[in-house]
């Protein structure tokens, strides 16, 4: 299969002759794992996915790890399908297309596709989680993957990057992005697109058939636009905001004599850099930590503390 | 798209067809068509769901209840057996533990209606605290381990294991893993078949333990277990897949599917039971083999018995003892055992992880207990629940997690041994208390400790995903029942100084909690908020961060809040933070921490008309 290499940062490369996977025509079952994170719908797509295995004949296994998931941890559920499955979870290396409700989560997972014919589609919506934000060094960065489609493109045989819950927010309901990928899956299957759609408006809620069948057919059009080259919408890959590196330091000036060691700085300081001292003052004891956010400065009833920006040009 | 309300009534699906169901639905399913009557469990990954299933099953048909712990739970189920129905119990690994001291003299007592024990371990520790392979408790209650490889077999096995109960009068384990009870597979269900209740068996030599009595039964249990060996020599519970006579492998549960992944063609031996092992079975198909390999996950439970039949396997030099067996690391070991050639190519692109570890929701109302604690300067003994996640960054407020309900006495502990100069404080959730930290607050108080336990009352069993407990005065199937008052309860133990504070009052909790590290003595501090997430997910109008008021001193990121995240905007160095609507709850903790009042309501309250409304809208 030749490989078409494209510019485009969202349709990252795509195959000359994509496979269409059919169950019928492999004695190894066809591998599809979902990743994503806590309460995006990674179960829905994988269950919607074996309910219509299930429909037309086929043996089907479905594999997923709960309990950390609904605090926001990483989730993925592996659904293999054929006329016999033994193991429930996917091989690494097995995968033949890896669905990533999230950019990040879908690098993690990327190992796991086959090498030379595994088809990635993620969305590129981006949860930040609260790790990501925690170092307090200046200028630190968001601690996310950098990586971009770009480095996706060279070392996967088709890609796709698509802004599924954009897409999905702009088609009236940010949750059915999900179905959106579920669109862009079906185009790598063989199953016909009405057993999907009847699938689909039985597990979803009445209310909002039309719209999860519109933004299937949406997901559909994508990549098969895509495939065909003509341009497509609602795609761009947004880049990590660089940090702005900037040019303050802070100092702490404590006055020993008015300090009458309350303690109040020490216990509200977020960072824990303060103590006191043998002599019951308060000191800047582990000044690395200190991020200048003025609590102790405030909250000092004796006006004992002041904080010191430093400029840059005064460093230099 | 999200799911619909869990469809109809479990007995509404046509029988004599195959239904997708997880290995915990199926085990549900089994119990209710064996006639089950009791069904009596304690929440606990990966064990959980088998009990909801079960609530959802006609009243008329099972008693299915929350038991406070699990060997109230198994208790539950002995006493219905003894009475003549039909009883089961499930629990996880750590759970068995609890319930092990029942379990050890009712192996002596038997069945009268057929006992049941679901036992899901928790290898690769997914949500526990170890990796124990309960097969071995099996072995040393001398009761029969059946071990099924997927949601059909779990669902077979649960039906056979109280046959082999009832006949063998003994309480039977089938033991599950996080693997089997989490996937779904194909299942053929049938209809429920109910066994005639046998009523209460009077026999006092046999149902009452003592020294007399224990001794005539402990050769019945060697005697029935020898007796079941020998009919397993021959039963379908065991297959024989005969292929080449060069290699043999000899396994049993989740291993199974493993191996056949590696090998469709190989000679296996797939025992239905971990204990008692088929000697005759397995000294034949080892004789027809030049090699043999046994492939068990985590302990060699069934390796080291065969080796102590004088026969010669392999196993454990190949496959790990540590973590969940897969297709890949199968595959590796069979390599290293030279059994299959290393595959050239076999993996994807590897990008760098991000490090995404499961938090503590927005507007947990822990995360506030939590900072308070940490403002404290105290020495910390943590418990079993979602609050164990304030042991990472940036809460780090937990020393020591052992077990449930260890807290309270770790930190009775802690004050005798009179070396710590800081206060000792336990943090103890509210069904972990009723589980089992009621005993050691007693004991604290008994034994004049100078303690302080924090009762994180969320009203619910938060970690495994919502379930009602006598705290909550729910039943499992939402039917209203005495709600304990933990008030009470806690002065009747002897504590004197006790109080509520909301876990939401930033300046209450820290004010509140100094007091109770002052007082000296047993103090409990109830810190008292609904979890966010069940039994209603609490969603209000969010918070949000005004950037220009921002100073970026990342107060409120302490709070580990999912919400709070960094924006685009810099100020001094640093990223102003920003609110994702849609994560917030609006619970303005972090707006109490907040030093330059940046963060505010998005709406406020109308007072006179009780409706919320945008802010600055007049």
């Amino acid at each position: 299969m030749a490989k078409v290499k494209k510019t485009d940062n969202s349709v990252m490369a795509v195959l000359a002759d994509p496979p269409k996977l059919d169950p019928k025509e492999t004695k190894e079952p066809i591998n599809v794992l979902i990743v994503g994170v806590g309460g995006q719908g990674v179960i829905m797509v994988s269950k919607v996915l074996a309910l219509i295995c299930q429909n037309l004949g086929y043996e089907v296994k479905q594999s997923e790890v709960h309990g950390m998931a609904k605090r926001g941890g990483v989730v993925f559920s592996h659904v293999r399908f054929g006329s016999n499955v033994w193991s429930p979870t996917i091989p690494m290396g097995k995968a033949d297309v890896l669905i990533a409700l999230e950019w990040a989560e879908g690098l993690r997972w990327m190992s796991y596709l086959r090498p030379g014919t595994g088809i990635f589609i993620a969305d590129t919506k981006r949860i930040v989680p609260p790790f990501a934000c925690r170092s307090r060094i200046l200028g630190a960065d968001i601690g996310y993957s950098k990586d971009t489609p770009d480095d996706v493109r060279e070392k996967v045989a088709e890609a796709f990057a698509l802004d599924a819950t954009e897409m999905a927010t702009r088609a009236g309901n940010e949750r059915a992005a999900n179905t959106l990928l579920l669109g862009a899956l079906s185009t790598t299957l063989t199953f016909p697109t009405e057993e999907w759609k009847k699938v689909i408006a039985q597990m979803v809620p009445p209310k909002t058939v039309d719209v999860n069948l519109a933004v299937f057919d949406q997901g559909q059009n994508w990549i098969d636009g895509s495939r065909k080259g003509e341009p497509v919408e609602g795609a761009a890959f947004v880049p990590l905001v660089q940090p702005e590196l900037n040019s303050v330091r802070n100092t702490l000036e404590i006055t020993a004599e008015w300090c009458k060691g309350c303690d109040i700085c020490v216990k509200m300081c977020p960072e824990r850099c303060l103590v006191l001292n043998k002599d019951q003052v308060a000191e800047l004891a582990e000044p690395e930590k200190c991020t200048g956010c003025h609590i102790c400065e405030w909250l000092c009833p004796d006006f004992a503390i002041s904080l010191n920006p430093i400029t840059q040009e005064a460093v230099a | 798209m999200s799911s619909k309300a869990e469809q109809a009534s479990p007995t509404a699906i046509k029988t004599g067809i195959t239904h997708q169901m997880t290995g915990n639905e199926a085990i549900a399913r089994a119990a209710w068509e064996a006639g089950v009557k009791v069904a009596s469990a304690y929440p606990g990954t990966p064990s959980t769901e088998i009990m909801e299933n079960m609530g959802r099953y006609p009243v008329g048909d099972v008693h299915a209840q929350w038991a406070t712990n699990e060997k109230v739970a198994l208790d539950v189920a002995i006493g219905a057996s003894f009475s003549g129905v039909r009883a089961m119990t499930m629990m996880k690994h750590v759970g068995l533990n609890v319930a092990s001291d029942a379990l050890m003299s009712q192996s002596y007592i038997g069945a009268h209606g057929g006992l049941v024990l679901i036992v899901c371990d928790d290898p690769g520790i997914h949500s526990s605290q170890n990796e124990q392979d309960s097969r071995i408790f099996g072995r040393f209650a001398q009761i029969p381990v059946l071990e099924p490889c997927d949601a059909q077999e779990a669902l077979d096995y649960t039906k056979i294991a109280f046959d082999i109960s009832e006949r063998y009068d003994t309480p039977v384990m089938v033991r599950s893993t996080t693997r089997i009870s989490h996937t779904r597979s194909p299942v053929l269900v049938s209809e429920r078949v109910t066994p005639d209740d046998l009523g209460f068996n009077m026999d006092v030599s046999k149902n009452v333990m003592v020294p007399g009595h224990a001794r005539q039964r402990h050769p019945v249990v060697i005697d029935r277990l020898e007796r079941l060996a020998e009919e397993l020599e021959t039963s379908d519970l065991n297959r024989l897949e005969l292929g080449s006579s060069k290699i043999g492998i000899i396994t049993s549960s989740m291993s199974y599917v493993y191996v056949k992944e590696n090998l469709p063609e190989a000679s296996v031996l797939k025992l239905g039971l971990s204990f008692p092992l088929p000697k005759k079975l397995i000294q034949d198909f080892c004789a027809k083999h030049d090699r043999v390999i046994v492939v068990e996950e985590l302990e060699p439970v069934i390796e080291n018995e065969i080796k102590t039949w004088g026969l010669k396997v392999e196993g454990k030099e190949f496959f790990p003892r540590i973590g969940e067996l897969s297709p890949e690391q199968t595959r590796i070991s069979f390599e290293q055992a030279g059994v299959l050639e290393p595959e050239a190519n076999a993996l994807g692109p590897q990008f760098e992880p991000l490090i995404r570890p499961p938090v503590l929701c927005a507007g947990c109302p822990h995360a506030m207990s939590y900072t308070a604690i940490r403002s404290l300067d105290v020495r910390v003994a943590g418990d079993i629940g979602c609050y164990t996640l304030a042991v990472g960054d940036p809460l780090t407020a937990i020393d020591t997690t052992v077990a449930m309900g260890s807290s309270i006495a770790n930190a009775t502990g802690m004050y005798l041994a009179g070396t710590e100069t800081k206060p000792i404080v336990a943090t103890i959730g509210d069904s972990t208390f009723i589980h089992s930290g009621i005993p050691p607050l007693i004991d604290a108080v008994y034994n004049q400790a100078n303690i302080t336990v924090i009762l994180l009352d969320n009203h619910i069993t938060a970690m495994t995903g919502g379930q009602e407990n006598p705290g909550t005065g729910k039943t499992l199937r939402g039917e209203q029942t005495h709600q304990i008052n933990f008030e009470e309860m806690i002065r009747a133990c002897g504590v004197e100084w006790i109080e509520r504070v909301d876990s939401y009052d930033a300046a209450s909790m820290m004010q509140t909690m100094r007091e109770s590290i002052a007082y000296r003595g047993v103090s409990v501090l109830i810190a008292d908020r609904p979890c966010v997430l069940d039994p209603v997910k609490i969603k209000g109008p969010s918070m949000s961060v005004d950037a220009k008021d921002c100073n970026a001193c990342q107060g409120c990121m302490n709070l580990g809040c999912p919400a709070l995240i960094w924006s685009d905007e810099w100020y001094e160095g640093r990223h102003i933070v920003k609110i994702d609507p849609t994560a917030c709850i609006g619970c303005s903790v972090c707006a109490q921490f907040c030093p330059t009042g940046a963060i505010q309501p998005t709406v406020v309250l109308d007072q006179k008309s009780a409706k919320a409304k945008p802010c600055g809208v007049e």
